[in-house]
């Protein structure tokens, strides 16, 4: 078969004014402009978090244990936890768990998620039966209750916690990239396509797909604030990071037998947690109002 | 009538489809992922000989049809394994700490819908107004706050600086011996009411407010905010207009013609907070000492008790496909829109 030269197709091209409009609103709207540049700098943190930190080896987890129980001092500016760990050193560096992990975890889930989406939308019949069956099981769980007995099956540690997450965020992808390919499939540049031959293979990963980024961001961007809090959860009861390892939701953990009296330990980190959360969610409001993904379902 | 009939019946049938499903994947999860099944279900100190022996009584050693077989009549037998921990059967220790979890769960959402569905009318009601912004301030807080901090700030706020609250547990202990509750159902609230022991009753209140509080934060900011998007796309319509028009009362508008309308959406939310509050219990009840299934599950999580989780996770789950059902079927009810799709 010859290749056929493809045009840039009315979609493509509003695809592209629409994330051209995303940037402007976000731009323009104080809340949004504020929760991105937080999420930028968390993120920047989390990357340079060894240069970042005023203490990088005991932000790993080395002790201290004369500075033990030091609260909050010029020095020290969120206090030192039991074991002398200067706890802004903790927080820099558990910010690599606590959110790196997470966006990984999303990117993975979209990875497996939306192909099976696509594959289920445009074909039809069958297949999607089977895999919107599938999908089905995996969202009859509470999400973090199956990623709790997926953590333990595979045993405790970050890694198995994020494949645990990954295992039971995917579903929700599916769900929305088939609504969306749905919708697609009926357009005249998918039925042009496939007139004229081009293999179903091709139309999914070059027409169909690139359409389905700007709901999956929209999305992801919401999913974000969630798999955090399932992240931190997770931690928090002994599920993902192991210590001495720095990890947000295991430093809540560790610091609430002293909440009463050394209440430092617990609140940076939640703190942390709380914050990045927040402006996911006021991004993805914001996001989810100039283009509602739901409108697939 | 008929036609909520048939949708009732066929839904019925889908969860029992759902829940088939579900014993596969936890099946799948606690005989074939883990490389030694036998030696997790036995505990770390085992034997060699025993985990032979519970290699050949889980069926390990035969093909997987046949082990899911064994597997299945021993759920249907009501047998979830034998807890590592405590050495009694996973389904008694379940149903022990049920009513815990329960009592905090049905209180927790009450609070939810209590609060959330009035704080998204008014929300609606005054759009982009200041008690708009109050509302979506506090349920994008609430939705952000992860339950085992808020918990925490709760526990710091009102226990150490204000001292209006207990700090954890259900019920004071010198209140055990003094004024002792009659263990009728293990629900406190409804036990010392019927006993009308009224100083245990004021006490397990005290000790409900926050733990409840704080499950219901995350539910709060859900239901307020679809109570309020539904709310406003109902307050647009025409019969409201026409009501409007009559001269009928903006408070009757509001809460009769357009909640009722409303409703449906908010509904389906209050149902996914389900979800949500299930798990969410787990972390409530480890912050505030709490003796129900989620203690136990978490320190079932942490000591690798293994029948213990996997017991957990299938009552979890079977629980939300019920709840889910349930849902479903109130909103046909409802809205008899939906059972002709």
């Amino acid at each position: 078969m010859t290749a056929i030269p493809v045009l840039p197709t009315e979609p493509e091209i509003q695809s592209a004014r629409t994330f051209r409009h995303v940037l402007s609103v976000i731009v323009r709207d104080p809340l949004s402009l504020i929760s991105t540049i937080v999420i930028i700098l968390f993120i920047l943190i989390a990357i340079f978090a060894w240069q970042v930190a005023p203490y990088p080896l005991e932000g790993a987890g080395k002790t201290n244990v004369s500075h033990s129980m030091l609260p909050p001092s010029p020095g020290h500016p969120f206090g030192a936890d039991r074991l002398g760990r200067d706890m802004l050193s903790r927080v820099i560096m558990g910010a690599r768990p606590a959110l790196i992990v997470p966006i990984g975890v999303v990117l993975f889930a979209v990875l497996i998620g939306a192909p099976l989406g696509a594959i289920a939308g445009y074909k039809g019949g069958w297949v999607d039966e089977t895999i919107m069956r599938i999908t089905d099981l995996f969202l009859a769980f509470p999400s973090l209750l199956l990623a709790m007995a997926i953590a333990s099956a595979l045993g405790r540690g970050l890694q198995n916690a994020a494949i645990a997450l990954v295992v039971s965020w995917w579903p929700w992808y599916t769900r929305l990239v088939r609504g969306v390919t749905i919708s697609l499939r009926e357009r005249y540049f998918i039925e042009a396509a496939q007139a004229t031959g081009v293999r179903d293979s091709v139309i999914i990963l070059r027409h169909i797909l690139p359409n389905t980024i700007s709901p999956i961001l929209v999305q992801a961007t919401v999913d974000l604030g969630l798999v955090i809090l399932a992240m931190g959860g997770l931690a928090f009861l002994g599920l993902g990071t192991q210590p001495p390892s720095p990890d947000w939701g295991l430093m809540v953990s560790e610091g609430r037998d002293f909440i009463l009296k050394q209440w430092w330990i617990s609140t940076f980190p939640g703190l942390a947690i709380f914050i990045v959360v927040l402006a996911f969610n006021l991004l993805g409001d914001t996001l989810r109002d100039i283009f509602d993904p739901r409108q697939y379902r | 009538m008929l036609q909520k009939l048939e949708f009732v019946i066929r839904r019925l049938f889908t969860s029992v489809f759902v829940l088939i499903g579900v014993s596969l994947i936890t099946f799948f999860l606690a005989r074939v992922v883990p490389s030694n099944a036998a030696a997790l279900y036995i505990g770390p100190k085992a034997r060699p000989e025993d985990i032979e022996r519970v290699r050949k009584q889980l069926g390990l050693d035969r093909p997987l049809p046949v082990q899911y077989a064994i597997y299945m009549a021993d759920l249907l037998h009501g047998d979830l394994g034998a807890s590592i921990g405590t050495k009694r059967p996973v389904l008694a220790e379940i149903i022990d700490r049920a009513p815990a979890s329960l009592e905090l769960l049905f209180i927790g959402m009450l609070f939810a819908i209590l609060f959330g569905i009035p704080l998204g009318v008014l929300s609606a009601r005054w759009q982009g107004k200041p008690p708009d912004v109050a509302v979506r301030s506090l349920s994008i807080v609430g939705v952000s706050m992860p339950a085992f901090y808020l918990g925490l700030l709760l526990q710091i706020l009102f226990f150490r600086n204000l001292d209006w609250l207990p700090l954890a547990g259900r019920v004071s202990n010198d209140l055990r011996f003094t004024n002792p509750i009659l263990p009728l159902t293990n629900f406190l609230l409804f036990d010392s009411f019927i006993t009308q022991n009224w100083l245990a009753f004021k006490d397990v209140t005290y000790h409900l407010v926050l733990p409840a509080l704080t499950l219901a934060a995350f539910p709060i900011g859900l239901i307020a905010r679809m109570t309020r998007a539904a709310m406003l796309e109902v307050l647009e319509q025409d019969y409201i207009r026409t009501a409007r028009a009559y001269g009928i009362k903006d408070v009757v508008i509001t809460y009769l013609y357009a909640l009722k309308n409303a409703f449906s959406p908010t509904l389906t939310v209050i149902g996914l907070t389900f979800a949500y509050a299930l798990t969410g219990t787990f972390f409530v009840e480890i912050i505030f000492n709490w003796p129900g299934l989620g203690l136990f599950t978490v320190r079932s999580l942490l000591n690798l008790d293994y029948p213990a989780i996997m017991g957990m996770t299938l009552f979890g789950a079977t629980a939300y496909v019920i709840i889910n059902l349930i849902v479903d079927v109130l909103q046909a009810w409802i809205d008899p829109r939906i059972s002709l799709k």
